[in-house]
């Protein structure tokens, strides 16, 4: 089943044309990478996804729902259905880490106090980090530990949609090899779809499913890792050529 | 379907099945349901979700606390669960719980420690500012040796930035600060039959005192919160790390150039200021209290002295010095969050005011004593 369809996207900055007809569309249950050179507009689509960003033209469709013209209701039900994880975690400065997390289910959820500190005590163990550091300032923690608070707090809902924007980036090799396999295990357990956009070769070749490549403001390619070398296109022969040699 | 818990007791044996979906959304649905076992005597539960529909990691955690208390209390718990996601989910917060520790409670402070530690605060604050101002004694004394070293493109950016910028709402600030003082005054006049005074009165207030403290007080306004603000954000950003490590002094390329500017054009601020505020004085004087512009100049001419004049705009290098300094210094002093930098500018406007005010009362103390 299709999680999000994207048809025919096109977007529009000033006179710059950034996507000039993009179709892709992510099925249930994927691993989704969105991959391509600098600037081509990889973070731009998956904003688009997550309805922070207008497309010019086209459709988008998350979970059902066309996010042209979406109404406010609609929004925010899809927003508690998915979660971001941004490229440097995106915390809230005035939050602790704890809280951080506990913040959606504070919002959103009856739940008692003490069922979100368990919940918030499983989701920071789960990324990894230590009980700890649940009562420092994002000012207070590392790069790496922020990516993490931040997955914590994207996944606080159990969400079944998952947008990572280069989660392994400023990790260190041993916590991105945990995150990819981190990422494999949610997708197993939760049945989570998880689109990411990344530069990490590894972990491209360790989690993705499937990929698009975007190119030249189009779809390169779309499918899977296998049948990747196979296309015509600078960007692919680069990035992919090196493990023919 | 319904989400529904069936509870079933039968000799000691307590029997609790789960339908439907246990998720966040539906836990405190459940834990309402459950309060009716609390008073019920059993040695023996089971926990059967067999028939769930769905379960997330929070309605896992639920359960494994559940069972938790149970065990607590030494009463045998048996969890059925049947479907193997089901099964992993819960797998996953029992090997992570397992793991992980409470929280500590975040230290608490006794009120001693806090007034203890604002004071250091402040204390250190101070230092950190006489720091700063050493500083820029020091890269003053090594960058103005030669002429060669000032940076006039930077400067003439931040006069236009700053200061040109600024010359309209100064100019409209003070001749309405103009029209208001000689509105004001007319009618107190008026009724002495004094007219005429009207024109020491405003020569010598606007010139001496209110010219010169409004346009520091805009001047703050805008252009102090904005270095304050700007070289935040370069900081948090990482543009004044990467100056330095090129081997760019910040306090070359930043600082001096915003304090020489500011320092240059404040005077002539301060004399736009002066001539927009005796206009608008002479506007009221006119229709208010019949003075002529003629009249009014003339008698402008006879009763006010020069000094006047010269001790307004002598003020301006010194306010212009205060202001551009203390914006730099709390622009510099933000922290690598976004919090930060709306703190430090609020705090650069207040302090640069506060500073201003009181070094024109020591300017006021001084030249009265000097009978200028």
């Amino acid at each position: 089943m299709a999680v999000i369809k994207v048809r025919d996207v096109r977007t529009v900055f000033g006179k710059k044309i950034v996507h000039d007809g993009l179709d892709l569309t992510i099925n249930e249950g994927e691993i989704y990478g969105l991959l391509g050179p600098s600037g081509c507009g990889k973070t731009t689509l998956l904003r688009e996804m997550v309805l922070l960003q207008h497309i010019s033209g086209g459709t988008i469709e998350v979970l059902d729902k066309k996010l042209n013209n979406i109404s406010e209701s609609d929004a925010q039900s899809l927003r508690q259905q998915w979660g971001v994880l941004f490229q440097f975690g995106a915390l809230f400065s005035s939050l602790t880490l704890k809280e951080n997390v506990a913040l959606p289910l504070v919002e959103y959820t009856k739940l008692s106090r003490k069922m979100i500190d368990d919940i918030v005590k499983f989701k920071i163990n789960l990324v990894g980090l230590k009980p700890e550091d649940a009562n420092l300032y994002p000012s207070e923690i590392s790069g790496g530990m922020k990516k993490k608070a931040g997955l914590a707090r994207a996944l606080a809902m159990d969400p079944k949609l998952l947008f990572l924007d280069e989660p392994t980036s400023g990790l260190d090799p041993i916590s991105a090899r945990e995150f990819d396999n981190l990422i494999l295990q949610l997708r197993e357990m939760l049945g989570l779809t998880i689109v990411m956009v990344s530069h990490d070769l590894e972990s491209i070749y360790n989690t993705l499913d499937k990929v698009a490549i975007i190119d030249n403001k189009k779809i390169a390619y779309e499918g899977t890792l296998q049948g990747v070398k196979e296309v015509k296109s600078d960007f692919i022969q680069t990035f992919f050529g090196r493990e023919n040699e | 379907m319904q989400n529904k818990v069936l509870i079933d007791l039968q000799n000691e044996r307590l029997l609790l099945t789960f339908e439907g979906e246990l998720t966040l959304y539906t836990i405190p649905e459940v834990e309402n349901r459950l309060q009716e076992i609390k008073n019920k005597i059993f040695n023996s539960v089971i926990l059967d979700c067999t028939g769930l529909a769905s379960l997330d990691t929070a309605g896992a955690i639920f359960l494994y606390d559940f069972q938790k208390k149970f065990q607590n209390k030494n009463i045998e718990v048996k969890l059925l669960l049947q479907e193997a996601n089901h099964q992993e989910t819960f797998l996953l917060v029992q090997k992570n719980i397992a793991h992980s520790r409470d929280f500590q409670p975040a230290k608490r402070k006794f009120f001693l420690e806090n007034i203890g530690e604002v004071f250091y605060n402040y204390y250190k604050g101070f230092l950190s500012f006489l720091y700063f101002f050493g500083q820029l004694f020091a890269s003053n004394m090594r960058y103005i040796t030669s002429l060669k070293n000032i940076r006039f493109k930077e400067i003439a950016f931040e006069v236009n930035e700053s200061a040109i910028r600024a010359l309209g709402i100064i100019s409209l600030t003070s001749f309405l600060i103009g029209l208001v003082v000689a509105y004001q005054s007319a009618y107190q006049l008026k009724i002495y039959g004094a007219n005429i005074f009207i024109v020491d009165m405003l020569g010598i207030s606007i010139f001496r005192e209110l010219a010169p403290l409004i346009t520091a007080i805009v001047i703050a306004g805008r252009s102090g919160s904005a270095y304050a603000a700007q070289i935040g954000a370069m900081k948090i950003t990482q543009e004044l790390d990467a100056m330095k490590t090129m081997g760019f002094e910040p306090f070359a390329f930043l600082v001096l150039p915003r304090i020489i500017a500011l320092v240059i054009t404040m005077p002539i601020l301060i004399f736009v200021a002066d001539i927009m505020a005796i206009f608008g004085g002479m506007i009221v004087a006119n229709i208010d209290l019949n003075i002529t512009p003629s009249l009014f100049i003339d008698r402008f001419n006879e009763v006010i002295a020069a000094k006047h004049f010269y001790v307004g705009i002598v003020k301006g290098p010194f306010f212009a010095f205060l202001i551009a300094s203390i914006g730099i210094y709390r622009g510099l002093m933000v922290k690598d969050d976004t919090q930060s930098i709306g703190f430090n500018t609020t705090k650069s406007v207040v302090e640069s005011i506060f500073a201003v005010i009181v070094c024109d009362a020591v300017f006021s103390i001084a030249f009265t004593n000097l009978g200028i």
